[in-house]
């Protein structure tokens, strides 16, 4: 669609003529800023929410408090909602989070065929991949041919529970915590609790120079 | 409607292509899309009006443009059809009207008796609609257990038409993977579904 720069543009100008698709945006854009439902100030503050403010360093916090926490764990599988709103984080009203929690025996993960229900209040907003037919059509059918293209392999004693998210429902994995973070701080182990493994397409992995100390 | 969007267990569409460090938005104009969506959902429409929107775009279409090109359509669709824009005022670039007032949905929740619990064996029914439903493809006429009671929120094939009063229990319903797809899915596998509780029927035996 777009090619590649070979040149530098002066970029308080519109380097190059906007694709139709943008063109159409901000056409749409500007008539509802005439029509007073929007204002481009507005706009900028969105999207800068979604790129500064909301990400999955917020679910990574909820983990690592259910890890170091029983009492929140069992509130957070009970309600998740809820207990993200413990931590400071807003859970829009009509929808609902619910936690489902990775065990030795069992590895969830998340999708959502019809759609790209995803649970950003937590996450952020999904990735590209999450929302590609890819994943969306393979995910239910084949997970672990799935997940090995993510370099998840998992053992045949590992059920893996699929999470169709097809309601008002949203769904974040609880991952595993590993072996080797007895003692961590909270805060250490929200370092290593990625995206990823709350969508359930990875594990949290210790880096290299924490697991030599 | 069995469309294109309703991939679940779809061949063809080749390995999960990752982009590493993959920012927020591509473009400003995705972002834009985003707001717009959220500034016009719940006010001149609802969430599945807006999906069937996505999902009524032809498949040639859906399966070619990018996702918040996607969502676009979908916004453009529904302000067109809800009279808030006009086709006019596309062409020309320049509101002539104000937009209509919008809605606010200020009703309450029901309390409903949900007819099925947690452990209750079900069968999906087999139903091909032609407007919006939230049961897959790939999950009708088939035997699962109720794991969680949720609701009652609206019957998605409803609220996407106008009936927004059709509040229904949902549940997540488990699924062996083998009663989906047969011998080749790891036999310890399970997929969950959010389900309606009228895409559902009683199972007696096990």
């Amino acid at each position: 669609m777009s090619h590649d720069h070979d040149h530098d543009h002066d970029h308080d100008h519109h380097p190059e003529a906007p694709s139709p698709v943008e063109a159409r945006a901000l056409a749409l854009e500007s008539l509802l800023v005439e029509k007073g439902l929007l204002t481009s100030e507005e706009v900028d503050r969105i999207v800068s929410m979604y790129e500064h403010d909301i990400g999955p360093m917020l679910g990574a916090k909820v983990v690592a408090r259910a890890w170091v926490d029983e009492s929140y764990k069992e509130r957070l599988l009970e309600d998740g909602s809820a207990a993200v709103k413990e931590l400071g984080i807003g859970y829009p009203p009509g929808t609902q989070l619910v936690v489902v929690e990775n065990k030795q025996e069992v590895h969830n993960v998340v999708v959502c065929t019809l759609c790209s229900c995803y649970p950003w209040p937590v996450l952020g907003l999904p990735p590209t991949w999450y929302k590609s037919p890819p994943y969306r059509s393979r995910m239910v059918r084949e997970p672990r041919t799935v997940l090995e293209e993510f370099n998840l392999t998992l053992p045949d004693e590992v059920a893996v529970n699929v999470w169709d998210s097809s309601s008002d429902v949203r769904y974040m994995v609880l991952p595993e915590r590993p072996a080797g973070t007895e003692g961590w701080f909270e805060e250490q182990l929200a370092g290593i609790v990625t995206r990823d493994c709350m969508i359930g397409v990875a594990r949290p992995r210790i880096p290299a120079e924490s697991a030599q100390r | 409607m069995n469309g294109v969007h309703d991939m679940g267990g779809m061949h063809g569409f080749g390995p999960v292509n990752i982009e590493r460090d993959e920012p927020v938005f591509h473009h400003r104009w995705e972002g834009v899309v985003r707001v717009m969506m959220q500034r016009t959902n719940g006010r001149y429409y609802n969430l599945d009006e807006f999906r069937h929107a996505v999902e009524r775009m032809p498949s040639e279409e859906y399966l070619r443009a990018v996702y918040y090109e996607r969502w676009l359509h979908a916004v453009e669709t529904l302000l067109l059809e809800k009279g808030v824009i006009t086709k006019a005022e596309v062409a020309g670039g320049h509101a002539t009207q104000p937009a209509p007032e919008a809605a606010r949905d200020t009703e309450p929740r029901p309390k409903l008796q949900p007819r099925f619990q947690p452990g209750d064996r079900v069968r999906t029914r087999n139903i091909h609609p032609h407007g919006h439903t939230r049961l897959p493809r790939y999950a009708r006429g088939r035997r699962g257990v109720i794991r969680k009671v949720y609701g009652p929120f609206r019957l998605p094939d409803a609220n996407a038409h106008g009936d927004h009063k059709a509040w229904q229990p949902c549940y997540a319903v488990e699924f062996a993977a083998q009663e989906l797809w047969g011998d080749d899915a790891g036999p310890a596998d399970r997929v969950c579904i959010d389900l309606w509780e009228s895409y559902l029927e009683p199972e007696e035996k096990p």
